[in-house]
């Protein structure tokens, strides 16, 4: 296509050939896949539908994790910790919200090289995070921030634990981002599930997937993914509180909304505590909740705009 | 994932920056929307800028990612629009650029790129929209000719296209994608008429074509007889690629523009109006970023891929929320068409239907994407 005539300008910037800037490195798939892996083998369907009939933290696998580098990941190597960056930890944070992985994970990580022994695996930190709630409280070692008149409440989800503690100051713009790429990985989830019962389910004599109106949830899913793993993958790399408030808000949307329309393409069986669906819904509720909601987050973008900024 | 331009981006950018900044205040004023040759005027002057200037042929050469720079810059700096050279550029040049011969490249090409000829699309028909494959408009071979009959509709800049990329049907036995073949027709040809047709903003923005017996040379078909589907196909993944990405920097704009309003005129103190152009904001700033991931992606392998049409579905609804969100800020005067964003909201409408409605992309991201059976 070129060589036929003008583009002096450009031409010798074209001619420099695709590099590929904004999308994952080959380092950063490996650990994804590492990390997917892990999971699937110590967390897959049976363990997680175990742990809702018996709930309770596994310290087995929480000391795995630790071993495996997910809560030292962002420590510097002298300190114990990987050293890696905010983009390897929501690529982990992504894969634990696929595999619903139970437990103070974001308190935990953010703990790390405060608390002795969280980095390791061996402590387990709760932490009130500046919303109204506390996950965690009882399972954990340490429990950060307010929670002196903690009252618990029977939790929505049966994998999370719940206290309802005083709100407080702003929260820490990394659990809103970590919290961002676990709903981040619960809508993939959700939107697999959905498209493989699509395939599958058969009625009229064809599978469900092939009705336009069940096609189209499905769609909308997958957009819904795309478009929030967009959002989550670039606050990694910026770290700037608004796309971080974006990052989240899309999250949220594409967990939530995802979860509800991949119930609603389950029918019947959607209904049921026997299928999956629900807790993707639950927890993606729990985490929607996190640090007071995310109506903190559209008036921070909001300011921005009038402000200015962020062009 | 890096976000940063690299150091020959940066300098690309820079380099654009400064010349757009020394250029555009020489720039004639825009001329009124209902003035066509001035507009075809402007338009191909600015396309003759560009290419004096070496930036001519940014779409077609350029990597992905200095086209993606060259979009943000010129959008930001307020530089005009492709406008009438938009299916030159964006549509017809990259098909002939891909599947025209030697000859055909060297006939229509720098034209294009010169802004000296004008191009229009001879796609959908009164009974072809979404279902583009079913086209009915005829041509048979007549010696070194074939001649055309049929009619077309939804096309831009009819009124001053020199040439039209034509959709024909010339084996009406085949399989409906098999028997279309694809032409370039010159619009002064016997038997072209344009009638402008006035969309719900007032405007005429485009045309029906109505053909009768126009002869369009045989050297003038691009690819084989009857493979005009495949042909077709390649000019719509250009059109879901980059196509919206000075738009969505224009949007976000826009909304930084609502908040002020909003502020000047008291909206700003309800919550739930901030909370909406928050959210907005969000997916705007969400909408540039799978951008950048849409056009890292494509760098590797040169034509966009069908992750344009996640980007189409969610854009064209945001824009649509926008100027319902600009009409939240106006109020009553939402109602006069003398306000900003009056227009652009009533406009804002085709988005959800032009380049493929919002139907057919969901259909094509559950087929294409998802791997969903065919199907009603």
């Amino acid at each position: 296509m070129t060589g036929h005539v003008g583009g002096r300008a450009v031409r010798a910037a074209g001619e420099r050939g695709g590099d590929v800037r904004f999308q994952l490195t080959d380092d950063q798939r490996a650990l994804r896949s590492g990390v997917r892996e892990l999971l699937a083998r110590r967390f897959g369907r049976e363990a997680l539908r175990a742990a809702v009939e018996r709930p309770g933290l596994d310290r087995a696998l929480w000391r795995e994790l630790g071993t495996a580098g997910f809560f030292a990941l962002r420590l510097p190597e002298t300190a114990g910790g990987v050293g890696l960056g905010l983009p390897e930890a929501v690529l982990m944070f992504e894969e634990a919200g696929r595999a619903l992985l139970p437990g103070p994970l974001v308190a935990t990580h953010l703990a790390a090289g405060n608390v002795p022994g969280a980095a390791e695996g061996e402590t387990v930190v709760a932490a009130a995070d500046g919303g109204g709630l506390l996950e965690w409280r009882a399972a954990a070692d340490v429990v950060l921030g307010d929670a002196v008149d903690a009252v618990p409440l029977r939790s929505v989800d049966p994998l999370t634990p719940l206290h309802r503690v005083p709100a407080s100051d702003t929260p820490d713009p990394v659990a809103v981002l970590l919290t961002a790429a676990e709903q981040l990985g619960t809508a993939t989830r959700a939107c697999e599930l959905a498209v493989q019962h699509a395939r599958t389910r058969q009625q009229f004599g064809q599978p469900i997937g092939a009705f336009q109106a069940v096609k189209h949830l499905c769609a909308e899913l997958l957009a819904r993914v795309e478009v929030a793993r967009a959002a989550v993958y670039a606050a990694a790399v910026t770290a700037d509180p608004a796309d971080i408030a974006a990052a989240r808000l899309l999250a949220d949307d594409a967990a939530v909304r995802g979860a509800r329309d991949c119930l609603q393409v389950h029918g019947g069986m959607g209904f049921t505590w026997e299928a999956d669906v629900h807790l993707l819904l639950k927890r993606a509720w729990v985490r929607a909740r996190r640090a007071g909601g995310g109506a903190e987050s559209e008036e921070l973008l909001a300011r921005e705009l009038l402000s200015g900024a962020g062009r | 994932m890096d976000l940063a331009d690299t150091p020959e981006d940066a300098e690309f950018r820079a380099r654009l920056r400064e010349w757009l900044g020394k250029v555009l205040p020489t720039l004639p004023p825009k001329p009124s929307p209902d003035d066509w040759p001035g507009r075809r005027a402007h338009d191909l002057g600015w396309q003759r800028t560009l290419y004096d200037a070496g930036y001519a042929d940014v779409h077609w050469a350029a990597a992905p990612t200095v086209r993606l720079i060259f979009l943000e810059e010129t959008e930001r700096a307020g530089a005009p629009y492709v406008g009438a050279n938009f299916v030159g550029l964006l549509h017809a040049g990259p098909t002939i650029a891909a599947e025209g011969s030697a000859g055909q490249r060297a006939r229509w090409l720098p034209p294009i790129l010169r802004g000296e000829e004008v191009w229009c699309q001879g796609f959908s028909e009164p009974d072809a929209g979404s279902d583009l494959a079913s086209l009915r408009t005829r041509a048979w071979r007549d010696g070194d000719d074939y001649v055309v009959s049929g009619s077309k509709i939804w096309t831009s800049h009819a009124e001053v296209a020199d040439w039209c990329e034509l959709l024909v049907r010339t084996d009406p036995t085949a399989a409906k994608h098999r028997g279309i073949t694809w032409l370039a027709m010159r619009m002064d040809a016997p038997g072209v008429t344009v009638r402008p047709l006035r969309t719900l903003a007032g405007s005429a923005e485009f045309a029906e074509v109505f053909l009768d017996e126009v002869r369009v040379p045989v050297a003038h078909r691009v690819g084989d007889e009857n493979d005009g589907w495949r042909v077709t196909m390649v000019t719509l993944s250009f059109e879901r690629g980059t196509a919206f990405v000075g738009e969505v920097v224009a949007c976000r704009r826009v909304l930084g523009e609502l908040a002020r309003e909003a502020r000047r005129n008291g909206r700003w103190d309800d919550p739930a109006l901030r909370r909406r152009l928050g959210l907005l904001d969000a997916e705007f700033r969400a909408l540039w970023r799978l951008t950048q991931w849409n056009v890292s992606e494509a760098s590797a392998g040169g034509v966009p891929g069908v992750g344009g049409s996640v980007f189409k579905l969610r854009y064209s609804h945001a824009r649509q929320e926008l100027y319902d969100t600009a009409a939240d800020v106006l109020g009553d005067e939402a109602l006069d068409l003398d306000r900003p964003w009056v227009l652009d909201r009533l406009s804002s409408l085709s988005y959800t239907i032009a380049a493929g409605t919002s139907q057919i992309q969901r259909n094509i991201v559950a087929e294409r994407i998802l791997g969903l059976p065919k199907g009603r």
